[in-house]
C-alpha cells in the first residue's frame, strides 16, 4: 500500500510523558509549603517545578512514534499500566507531553468515558445538549440528529425527566447515544464499548463498526482482542511506555497474547500492573494447588479449586471476591463473584484465603486467563489484577460419556438433554 | 520479534499545517481568543448548566438572586446608617448600600464562581479537551442573571426614594464590566492556583469578606483624606462602587479613582491570563 504523505492523519514522533510518583510531591499541596518554599526560592511555586527533584521519576510514554493514515482504524493494545491511556490523554489534548511531538490533521473527538459532562439534575434532553457541547458539537449539529439520539437511546419516554432518576442502563445508553453522533475526521475511543447489557453492546459495537466503515480515522483501545480483531485493520501494541510491535491486527494481537501470557512467571503478589484503592492486596492464587506463576492444567469437566488468598491494611465490611475466566480472544466466558451467587461474607481482616469451586469445569480445551479483583460493597474497587494467571484447559469428559471435549465444542460447553418425540409412538429418549 | 526502531520523517516542508500541533508545556503561552470564540457555545452550556442546576430543588428558587443583597442591605442599614450613623452623602443609605451591593455581588460571586470553576469541572476537564479559559469565564457571566433581577429592584427602590440617575447611566455597562474583568482577572490567578493548592477554596470566602470592608460599600470614599483616594483606586472595586453610586444616585464623579482602577485590571487580567495558560498545562496532571 502507497500512502501519500498528504493522506496522513495522526503524525507522532518522540513521545514522552514523564509523572513523578510519591514522596514530597503528595505532601507538597498546603500553602504553608508555598510559603515556607518561596522563602527558600521566591516564585518557584509558579512554574510547577517546585517539587522536591529528588522524587521518584517515572516515564509513562518513552519515545513513542507512529503515523496514523486517513482512514485507518487503529487498535491500541496493551496491559494496564502500559502507558495506553496516557497516549490517548496526549493525543485528545487533555494532558501535555514532557517530550516529543504530536500533529494532527483534521478535528479530533475523543470519547474517553461514557457520559462525559452529564449532570444528574438535568434532564436528558438538556444533557444531551450539555454533553453534546463538551464533546465539541455545535448546537445546530445536535439539533439536527436530536431525534437520532433519542431513538438510538431508546429512552424517548424520560426523555424530560433528570437523569438522576434514570437507571444505571438507561443513563449509560444516553450518553453513549450522544457520544456515537459525534462526526469529527478522528475519533479517540477508549474502552466505551464496556458499558450497558449484551444487546447494547452489539449495537454499540455495530455503531463503531459503521464508523469505520465510513471511513474515518479511529483509533481504539480496548482489552476485547475480539473487537480489535473486527474493527481494525492495523494495531499497535504498547508496552513499558513505548511502542512493541505495529503491524497488521492479527499479527500484533498474536505476539500480544504470546507476550501477556509468560506475564506470569511474575508472582502475583509482586505484580504491579494492577489497579484498585490498594488498601487490600489479593497475594496469591492457586488453581488445584498450583501457584499463580506456573501455568496450571486441568480437564475439561473436572472439579476446579481456585484459592485465593488476601491480605488487608483495614476492615473490609462486605467484600465481593471476584474470579473471571477469559479465553484467548479476550472475552470472559465465566464470571465467579460471591455477590452474585448471594454470599455475604461479613467483616474481614487482616489475611485469609476464600476458594472457590467451579464443580464441572464447563470450558472445551484452550488457555485461558485469570483475572481476579476484590471490591467493596459500595463498589470501590480495592484490588484487580488481569491476568493474575494461565490455565490450560486439556481434553477432558465433560459430558460423561467417555468422549473428550474438542475445540470445536464452541466456546462454552453446556448441559443439554435431548428429545426424539416419534411421530407414531412419542416415546421420549433420555 | 521486537520491532527495530524506526527513524520515521517529520513533516516534510510541502505539507499543510496540521489543524492541532500537540508539544510539551511551554512558558509563554499565547491566548487563542479566535478558539474561545469557537467553542462560545460550550461557554453558554456551562453558564446554562450552572443557572439550571443553581436553582433546582429550591423553594425560592430565583428569589435567592435578591435575598442575599436585600439581607445584607436591612442588616448595613441598621447598624452602620442608623447606630453608627456612617454619612452617605446625603443619599438614604438603603438606597446608598444597595447601589454598591448590586456591583459587589456580582463581582464576590463572580470571583468564587471563577475560582472555583477549574476544579468544579475537573471531571470533564480529564475526559475531553476544550479551551480551560472557559471554565473562569463562564464562571463570572452567570451572576449576571442574579444581577439583572437586583438591578430591577434598585431601579424599584431608586423610584420609591424619588431618585432620577444622572446622564451617567449610559456609562453604567461600563462598570459593569470593569466588575466582571476585576472577578475574572482575580479568578485567573486563584482558580488556576486551586487546582493544586486547594487551600484557596477555604480561602476565598474570608478574603471576600475583608475586600468587601476594603471597598466603598457601607461607607462613601469621601470618608478617606482627599489625597489617599487615588490610591483607593487600586482597589477595582472602589472605583466600580463609586462609579455605580455616580451614575445612578449622582454622587461625586470617580474620576482619576476609576483610570487607577482600570490599569490595575489590565494589568491583573494579562498577568493573569498568562498565567492561567501557563499552568492550564499541567490541570490534569494535577487535579
Amino acid at each position: 500500500m502507497i500512502l501519500m504523505s498528504g493522506d496522513i492523519a495522526i503524525r507522532v514522533r518522540g513521545l514522552g510523558k514523564k509523572y513523578t510518583i510519591g514522596g514530597p510531591q503528595e505532601r507538597f499541596l498546603t500553602f504553608r509549603d508555598i510559603i515556607v518554599n518561596s522563602v527558600k526560592a521566591p516564585f518557584r511555586w509558579l512554574t510547577q517545578k517546585g517539587a522536591d527533584q529528588s522524587t521518584n521519576e517515572f516515564w509513562a510514554l518513552k519515545d513513542v512514534s507512529f503515523d496514523v493514515y486517513k482512514g485507518e482504524v487503529i487498535g491500541i493494545i496493551g496491559r494496564n499500566g502500559a502507558g495506553k491511556s496516557t497516549l490517548l490523554k496526549i493525543l485528545s489534548r487533555i494532558t501535555t507531553p514532557t517530550e516529543g511531538d504530536v500533529d494532527i490533521y483534521g478535528r479530533v473527538g475523543s470519547l474517553l468515558e461514557v457520559g462525559t459532562g452529564f449532570h444528574g439534575e438535568l434532564t436528558g434532553r438538556e444533557n444531551i445538549f450539555l454533553s453534546g457541547s463538551i464533546l465539541g458539537m455545535k448546537k445546530a449539529e445536535i439539533e439536527q440528529k436530536f431525534d437520532e439520539i433519542v431513538k438510538f437511546s431508546e429512552i424517548e419516554k424520560f426523555i424530560d425527566t433528570p437523569v438522576k432518576r434514570y437507571s444505571s442502563g438507561m443513563y449509560v445508553r444516553l450518553a453513549f447515544a450522544v457520544a456515537a453522533h459525534m462526526d469529527t475526521e478522528i475519533l479517540i475511543v477508549d474502552e466505551v464499548l464496556a458499558v450497558g447489557d449484551a444487546q447494547f453492546q452489539k449495537k454499540c459495537m455495530g455503531k463503531m463498526e459503521d464508523v469505520a466503515r465510513v471511513g474515518r480515522t479511529v483509533l481504539f483501545v480496548s482489552h476485547n482482542m475480539a473487537a480489535i480483531q473486527s474493527l481494525c485493520s492495523r494495531c499497535v501494541f504498547i508496552m513499558s511506555g513505548g511502542v512493541y510491535r505495529d503491524g497488521p491486527v492479527r499479527d500484533v494481537i498474536a505476539t500480544y497474547l504470546d507476550m501477556v501470557a509468560p506475564a506470569e512467571g511474575v508472582p502475583l503478589v509482586k505484580r504491579i500492573d494492577r489497579s484498585g484503592n490498594g488498601i487490600g492486596q489479593l497475594t496469591a492464587l492457586f488453581i488445584n494447588g498450583c501457584p499463580d506463576d506456573h501455568i496450571s492444567a486441568v480437564c475439561s469437566g473436572d472439579t476446579v479449586r481456585f484459592k485465593l488468598k488476601y491480605k488487608i491494611l483495614k476492615p473490609i465490611l462486605s467484600p465481593i471476591f471476584y474470579i473471571g475466566i477469559y479465553n484467548n480472544l479476550g472475552t470472559q466466558i465465566v464470571h465467579c463473584n460471591t455477590d452474585i451467587v448471594g454470599l455475604k461474607p461479613g467483616l474481614i481482616r487482616g489475611e485469609g484465603e476464600v476458594i472457590c469451586e467451579i464443580p464441572r469445569l464447563p470450558l472445551p480445551p484452550g488457555r485461558y486467563k485469570i483475572n481476579v479483583a476484590l471490591g467493596e460493597g459500595g463498589g470501590e474497587q480495592i484490588d484487580r489484577v488481569e491476568s493474575a494467571a494461565l490455565m490450560d484447559v486439556l481434553a477432558g469428559d465433560f459430558y460423561g460419556t467417555g468422549h473428550s471435549s474438542s475445540l470445536n465444542y464452541g466456546i462454552c460447553l453446556a448441559d443439554h438433554r435431548w428429545r426424539f418425540v416419534d411421530s407414531e409412538s412419542s416415546s421420549e429418549l433420555l | 520479534m521486537i520491532s527495530t526502531p524506526k527513524v520515521l520523517p517529520h513533516q516534510s516542508p510541502g505539507e499543510p499545517e496540521p489543524t492541532i500541533k500537540i508539544r510539551p508545556p511551554r512558558k509563554w503561552v499565547p491566548v487563542d481568543f479566535h478558539e474561545i470564540w469557537e467553542y462560545r457555545e460550550l461557554l453558554y452550556s456551562f453558564v446554562g448548566r450552572d443557572l439550571k442546576v443553581r436553582y433546582k430543588q429550591t423553594a425560592l428558587g430565583f428569589l435567592w438572586a435578591i435575598i442575599q443583597p436585600l439581607f445584607l442591605m436591612v442588616v448595613f442599614s441598621l447598624f452602620f446608617g442608623r447606630l453608627v450613623k456612617i454619612p452617605s452623602e446625603g443619599i438614604p443609605y438603603p438606597l446608598f448600600s444597595f447601589a454598591a451591593l448590586i456591583p459587589w455581588t456580582l463581582f464576590a460571586e463572580g470571583l468564587t464562581r471563577s475560582t472555583a470553576s477549574v476544579l468544579h469541572n475537573a471531571g470533564i476537564m480529564t475526559k475531553v479537551y476544550f479551551p480551560r479559559l472557559i471554565m473562569p469565564i463562564s464562571g463570572i457571566l452567570s451572576p449576571l442573571v442574579d444581577f439583572a433581577i437586583a438591578f430591577v429592584i434598585l431601579l424599584l427602590m431608586m423610584v420609591y426614594y424619588g431618585y432620577v440617575p444622572t446622564i451617567a447611566i449610559v456609562l453604567l455597562p461600563l462598570f459593569v464590566l470593569l466588575a466582571l474583568m476585576t472577578s475574572l482577572a482575580v479568578g485567573l490567578w486563584l482558580s488556576a492556583t486551586n487546582v493544586k493548592y486547594r487551600d484557596f477554596q477555604y480561602t476565598i470566602s474570608f478574603l471576600i469578606q475583608l475586600w468587601l470592608f476594603a471597598s466603598p460599600v457601607v461607607y462613601p470614599s469621601s470618608l478617606l483624606p482627599e489625597q489617599y483616594r487615588i490610591l483607593y483606586g487600586l482597589n477595582p472595586m472602589a472605583g466600580v462602587i463609586e462609579g455605580f453610586r455616580w451614575a445612578l444616585l449622582g454622587t461625586n464623579p470617580p474620576e482619576s479613582m476609576i483610570l487607577v482602577s482600570v490599569g490595575v485590571v489590565v494589568l491583573l487580567l494579562i498577568g493573569g491570563l498568562f498565567y492561567f495558560k501557563r499552568m492550564e498545562q499541567y490541570f490534569a496532571d494535577v487535579v
